[in-house]
């Protein structure tokens, strides 16, 4: 770390740099809404709520739960009048810079298990990576981890900057302000704060270190990948694994690593748009065919599917990395109590028997 | 790079009922935008997204071959929404292709071998545009023997009749079509796919199968190949799932953590052994 990169904001001026801040972007901060933390637009006056994890990941920031992919009309033909032709108009997003402020390092870094699949494989896709280009992620270190949070299985931490360009420290009465990435120094100068000092320097790590000693203890996962590609033919242990499970899909919908969509078509009159949204692969009809064959058809092979994604497919295709991020949302809201941590250890312990 | 997600404008030019039962109508397209279909270079065995604004899409296996011309060919059964409205549709209608998508046929690898095609009922589609590649001049020299197989229940529901006919007069390809029960006026073959290929016994040397058919089909065949020889390597198959974007990202079609969309819908019989049976 360069000498002078590290800045500190004191509590009183976090509101001061946020207000900055959005004058030139769009600013997204946690805010109470209801019984929900969300992610809604920083305005004057808006308080933040940074003492607890957001109700949902920053995902839909980059990730809409609903956008545009194109706008079509059809158009008489003006040279065969009984003719129509097609007009599709691609609708990217712009170019206007987005800064999300307060969410937590697990939230930051669902995007990277996102960035390998949507910008850098043989298909990019240009809604994400205009989005993901334009969007600043600062993230605030956990001090206090909840019993549901296990970052520290999948590789993350409480201070973790996969993902992140600001890590906010929490450290007296303030935050030491770590940039990662250029465009997250570029934050921290909107600010104008004075050097983080050797002392709050020091605090801000070992509160850190405190944060992780909070954490349980992370199992050995290495070969979890492996194992439940084993126990794929094994519909007897996802039967139980699934056996509590309402195929709700509240677990897709809250997962800052979940990123299946769906698309369709709204059409009044000769024009329409197409859209994508996120769906839902515990679905019975996320994989339904027209036919009326169905390759997942029970909520235990699209269990099986899920779990397998995350820690077994994905880690196959991507560098072993497991595709979650650890952040517990699937576990404190599912309303059957499915906990994704219980599937792992089963799949790891039942693969040693 | 273009926007994988934007579908080429096309104006159907030409429709045809494939099958006696009409479930089956074949449908040309040419491209709006002369450009576009200069942009839109495929091989036998990829697939498109057939994209009608205001309805869907439905990925649809390409059945001309690009040694045709510039038009696109697809055999579409009606099933869901968006099949259902292409079927109401006429010559001279807008709508879009998306494409082309996946993995084609291993031409280049299958250079100097000898063919066997087994095709059975409309998933004949991805051959034919094989076979009229296989048999362009510029393309034939470079394969040994060409074996054809080809079944459906009745002589009304062979797809691409005229076509079919055509390679039964060729000399430098033995066509064997045949259908399930003996109808009155056929003169050709008269059995399932499985039992025709078990009588022309293709030898598996230096030979590659391409296979397409109902899973039925595919069950009653695998033995009979097996019986002659044949490695898994040496056979190839093609998948469906549902699809949606048709590059690897929505999630939906993977069998284990292969996508049908982007990594297949081609793969070889020994690839498929290795994967969950998720299709």
């Amino acid at each position: 770390m360069v000498m002078g990169d590290l800045k500190f904001c004191p509590k009183e001026g976090l509101s001061r740099w946020v207000e900055e801040l959005s004058r030139e972007h769009t600013v997204l901060v946690p805010q109470q809404a209801g019984d929900a933390v969300e992610f809604l637009p920083f305005a004057e006056g808006s308080e933040l709520s940074l003492d607890r994890q957001p109700t949902a990941p920053p995902k839909k920031s980059v990730f809409p739960q609903t956008e545009t992919l194109m706008r079509f009309e059809y158009q008489k033909d003006p040279e065969h009048p009984d003719r129509q032709t097609l007009q599709i108009k691609e609708t990217l997003p712009g170019k206007e810079k987005t800064v999300i402020l307060g969410c937590r390092p697990c939230g930051a870094r669902g995007f990277s298990v996102f960035d390998p699949v949507f910008g850098q494989g043989e298909y990019l896709d240009p809604y994400y990576q205009a989005r993901r280009e334009h969007t600043v992620f600062v993230s605030l270190a956990c001090r206090h981890p909840e019993n549901t949070c296990f970052c520290n299985w999948v590789g993350g931490g409480p201070a973790d900057s996969a993902g992140s360009d600001v890590l906010m420290l929490p450290a007296g009465g303030g935050y030491v302000l770590r940039p990662v990435t250029d465009q997250g120094r570029q934050i921290v100068e909107v600010g104008g704060f004075e050097d983080a000092s050797p002392e709050q320097q020091t605090e801000a790590d070992r509160l850190a270190e405190e944060a992780a000693e909070n954490l349980s203890p992370a199992p050995e996962l290495e070969e979890v990948p492996d194992k439940l590609f084993e126990l794929f033919e094994n519909l007897d242990f996802w039967e139980l694994m699934a056996a509590k499970c309402i195929s709700c899909g509240a677990c897709t919908y809250l997962c800052p690593t979940c990123y299946c969509f769906n698309i369709s078509d709204e059409y009044s009159g000769l024009q329409g748009k197409r859209i994508r949204t996120w769906d839902n692969c515990m679905s019975n009809l996320f994989t339904h065919e027209a036919s009326g064959h169905n390759p997942r058809p029970t909520k235990a092979q699209r269990l099986r599917n899920r779990v397998g994604h995350k820690f077994s497919y994905y880690p196959k295709l991507h560098e072993q990395v497991f595709a979650c991020c650890g952040c517990g949302r699937c576990i404190k809201s599912c309303p059957m109590s499915v906990d994704i941590r219980e599937i792992v250890l089963s799949a790891k312990e039942y693969a040693d028997e | 790079m273009k926007n994988p997600y934007l579908p080429y404008p096309v104006r159907i030019s030409k429709v045809e009922i494939a099958t006696e039962d009409k479930t089956l109508r074949t449908f040309e397209f040419e491209f709006l935008n002369r450009e576009d279909a200069a942009a839109f270079t495929y091989l036998p065995g990829q697939f498109a997204e057939l994209s009608i604004p205001g309805f869907g899409e439905a990925p649809i296996g390409i059945a001309s071959s690009p040694t045709e011309g510039d038009h696109l060919t697809f055999t579409v059964s009606r099933a869901g929404k968006v099949t259902t409205r292409l079927h109401n549709m006429e010559q001279g209608d807008v709508m879009g292709v998306r494409g082309p998508l996946g993995h084609p046929y291993p031409l280049k690898d299958m250079k100097g071998k000898n063919i066997v095609i087994l095709a059975g009922g409309y998933a004949v589609t991805t051959l034919r545009s094989t076979m009229i590649w296989l048999l362009h001049p510029e393309n034939r020299d470079n394969y040994g023997e060409i074996t054809f197989i080809y079944g459906a229940r009745t002589p009304g529901m062979l797809l691409y009749r005229e076509t079919l006919e055509e390679w039964d007069q060729r000399s430098d390809v033995k066509t064997y079509i045949t259908i399930d029960n003996e109808v009155e006026g056929w003169d050709k073959y008269v059995g399932f796919v499985p039992q025709i290929a078990d009588q022309v016994s293709p030898e598996p040397d230096n030979a590659v199968a391409l296979i397409c058919g109902p899973p039925i089909m595919i069950k009653f065949t695998q033995p009979v190949l097996d019986k002659m020889g044949w490695t898994g390597d040496q056979i190839i198959m093609s998948l469906e799932n549902r699809m949606k974007c048709g590059i690897g990202i929505c999630g939906r079609c993977n069998v284990g953590p292969y996508y049908v969309c982007k990594d297949g819908p081609v793969f070889t019989k020994a690839q498929l052994d290795e994967l969950p049976k998720e299709y």
